[in-house]
């Protein structure tokens, strides 16, 4: 469903979109990394709470790769697969999660806290909404610096039941802040199936409230989620102010490691399991005679070794020294 | 009043002069807030500064203030300086996660590579019947938060000052103005000084008074009486807190007391005496002692006001109280 867009045609460029093959290795990254996380953190080598995003890499990849590297990004306690498809260095997020010195962070953020403003990554948020507002201000920030710079906010659908979603919304509608609200709907708010929270059961619909235009896309259709997220990121950047893309997908994974799930049907989530957006997207390319079988094995194989290596030199590396605790709790 | 004194700016006038000359200074110094703009704020603090700077420096927000204090630190990472207005005090009740979790946190969780160089402008002051809800003095809950520096101006040079050193300052800085003072009047000071350096605002002998912000006048019309006599050191800042001048001027007296407006139950008060007790145990000639409101809502009655809040009276009298313990 898309609410009809004020402001006219599309915007973007259809040869510009990143190939499936660019979407699937990013997607494949991803997975390899999440997937060796819940493993390490399984075996007591990573502390902490651990949320992974498995189950839902092409909504990730889908909006990262539709992003320039100086575009803002805010995300949530969920936030890995975001960061990697902005491009954050695996090395720095992996040794992040080990709490290393080396880590992006120095072992101070941790799995909830990645960032890294180089690459525009505002930083993932534990506060559920909290990427929302923040996102606004880089809005806010770029339209008045007069710089094309799009800001685009994470969260799941738990989110929207905060206030922080409905002011950040309508402010940034009022101020016409280039800000793309990527919805993330998992069907789960943490335990809660949240479905009975609301009596709304498209988020995208309340968009109209605030006067912005929005869309539902399948989270699990990269190529879908691409473009819907180049289209909305486009918008944006052409100061036709904000815009709400709705990502329907499902968290394959508890809500932290370790949750044993007894809320979620057995059915149900068999039934999104045989909707693997990288199942999905491996079929489309081999379909297409875009790659074989093996090629396709070779990408994810390859991320898993990527992983694997940032693995390695996250464990050799030394925990932060005592006095870092001391530091940035001020700059001056 | 002598026509020099009538010329002397006003506290209001120093804080709308300081925010004017950090927004010449520099271009990325935002104001944001409810009726800021067009109706140049509630007390007029921000009068002409959305005729001298336009819409895009001087941002009227909705009554969102989640929303917009949110946004506002999301800007301060992204570029911008801003001077976002909590109307009142009491108001940080609706908009404590972007304080206290987004900017007092970011900059440390990410090893210094954020900075939130941002300042809270609000305002507080019991004392004009305006109810539990828009009459709290709230530092020390702010002072409790890793991350955050918190000024309390107590003077017109003060008011000036240290909010055009809050702007030029790289982190989170909570600037709160006390609406009793917005009409005093005093020449600025020349020579600034800068934030987290207390200031002994009345030379004594016989007991160190440590206050902040609005109790400031009533420590110095204390200290006028002469007997006992008060040395009273006004903190400006409780982040950073300048311990040096409250102990230099603590062994010079032997005595402490601690006198804020705000609650005294676990209140900032308390920091100060316990870091006295343990810095000059063996120099104290009597108990350290504390004078706050007590622990109940500001009601709205002028009386009952004005019975809880500390006077100049009740400051004399726990001082010449403290003369006679030793």
């Amino acid at each position: 469903m898309s609410h009809p867009d004020p402001s006219g045609a599309p915007v973007v460029d259809p040869a510009a979109s990143a190939p499936l093959e660019s979407l699937f290795a990013s997607m494949a990254l991803i997975r390899a990394f999440e997937t060796r996380v819940a493993e390490l953190y399984r075996d007591g080598e990573i502390p902490g709470f651990v949320h992974t995003s498995l189950g839902q890499e092409a909504v990730a990849a889908g909006v990262g790769l539709a992003l320039r590297p100086d575009d803002y990004l805010a995300t949530t306690h969920r936030g890995h697969g975001h960061c990697l498809a902005k491009g954050v260095d695996v090395d720095g997020m992996m040794a992040e999660l080990f709490a290393k010195a080396t880590g992006l962070c120095r072992g101070k953020g941790g799995s909830m806290h990645v960032a890294d403003p180089r690459l525009g990554v505002l930083g993932a948020n534990a506060i559920v909404g909290a990427s929302m507002p923040l996102a606004v201000g880089a809005g806010l920030s770029s339209k008045l610096r007069r710089q094309d710079r799009v800001a685009v906010a994470f969260f799941g659908e738990g989110a929207v039941n905060q206030g922080m979603f409905h002011e950040a919304m309508n402010l940034a509608a009022i101020w016409d802040a280039p800000v793309v609200f990527v919805c993330e709907n998992n069907v789960y708010a943490e335990f809660t199936d949240s479905r009975t929270m609301s009596r709304v059961p498209r988020v995208a619909d309340r968009a109209a409230a605030y006067g912005i235009a929005a869309s539902t896309v399948d989270g699990n259709d990269v190529e879908a989620v691409h473009a819907a997220a180049q289209e909305a990121v486009e918008r944006c950047r052409v100061a036709r102010g904000p815009f709400l893309l709705e990502a329907e997908t499902y968290r394959s994974h508890g809500h932290y490691e370790g949750d044993a799930q007894p809320y979620k049907p057995a059915e149900e989530s068999d039934a999104w399991g045989a909707l693997d957006p990288l199942s999905i997207a491996e079929g489309r390319l081999l379909e297409r005679g875009a790659g074989s079988a093996q090629r396709l094995a070779a990408v994810r194989s390859r991320a898993r070794e990527r992983v694997e290596a940032a693995v390695e030199r996250a464990r050799a590396a030394p925990p932060p020294a005592p006095e870092e605790a001391y530091e940035h709790v001020f700059h001056g | 009043m002598s026509s020099t004194a009538e010329r002397a700016p006003r506290y209001i006038d120093a804080i709308n002069q300081a925010l004017a000359e950090a927004m010449a200074e520099d271009d990325t110094v935002v104001v944001i807030g409810i009726d800021v703009g067009a109706g140049e704020g509630i007390f007029r603090v921000t009068r002409g500064l959305f005729e001298r700077f336009g819409p895009e420096r001087v941002i009227d927000t909705p009554i969102s203030e989640m929303g917009y204090v949110g946004a506002a630190v999301g800007a301060a990472m992204t570029g911008l300086r801003p001077i976002v207005e909590i109307m009142f005090m009491d108001f940080l009740g609706v908009c404590l996660d972007p304080i206290m979790n987004q900017a007092a946190k970011l900059p440390y969780m990410t090893a210094g590579a954020l900075s939130v160089p941002i300042v809270f402008r609000t305002q507080t002051g019991a004392g004009r019947s305006a109810g539990a809800q828009h009459s709290q003095s709230l530092e020390a809950m702010l002072a409790h938060v890793p991350g955050l520096k918190v000024v309390m101006p107590a003077t017109v040079t003060d008011a000036h000052d240290l909010l055009l050193a809050a702007v030029r300052d790289p982190d989170p800085v909570v600037y709160v103005e006390n609406r009793r003072l917005y009409a005093t009047r005093a020449r600025l000071d020349r020579d600034p000084l800068p934030l987290g350096v207390a200031r002994v605002a009345a030379v004594g002998e016989d007991v160190t008074v440590v206050t902040w912000g609005q109790s400031l006048r009533e420590c110095l019309t204390a200290a006028e009486g002469g007997s006992p006599s008060l040395e009273v050191v006004d903190l400006r800042s409780l982040v950073p807190l300048d311990m040096e001048t409250v102990l230099a001027s603590v062994r010079k007296t032997g005595r402490l007391l601690v006198v804020h407006e705000a609650v005294q139950d676990f209140g900032a008060g308390a920091e100060i005496a316990a870091r006295v007790a343990d810095e000059l145990f063996d120099d104290l000639r009597a108990p350290v002692r504390r004078l706050g409101a007590p622990a109940v809502p500001m009601p709205f009655s002028p009386d009952l006001e004005r019975a809880l809040l500390p006077s100049a009276v009740a400051i004399a009298a726990v001082a010449e109280k403290l003369t006679r313990e030793s």
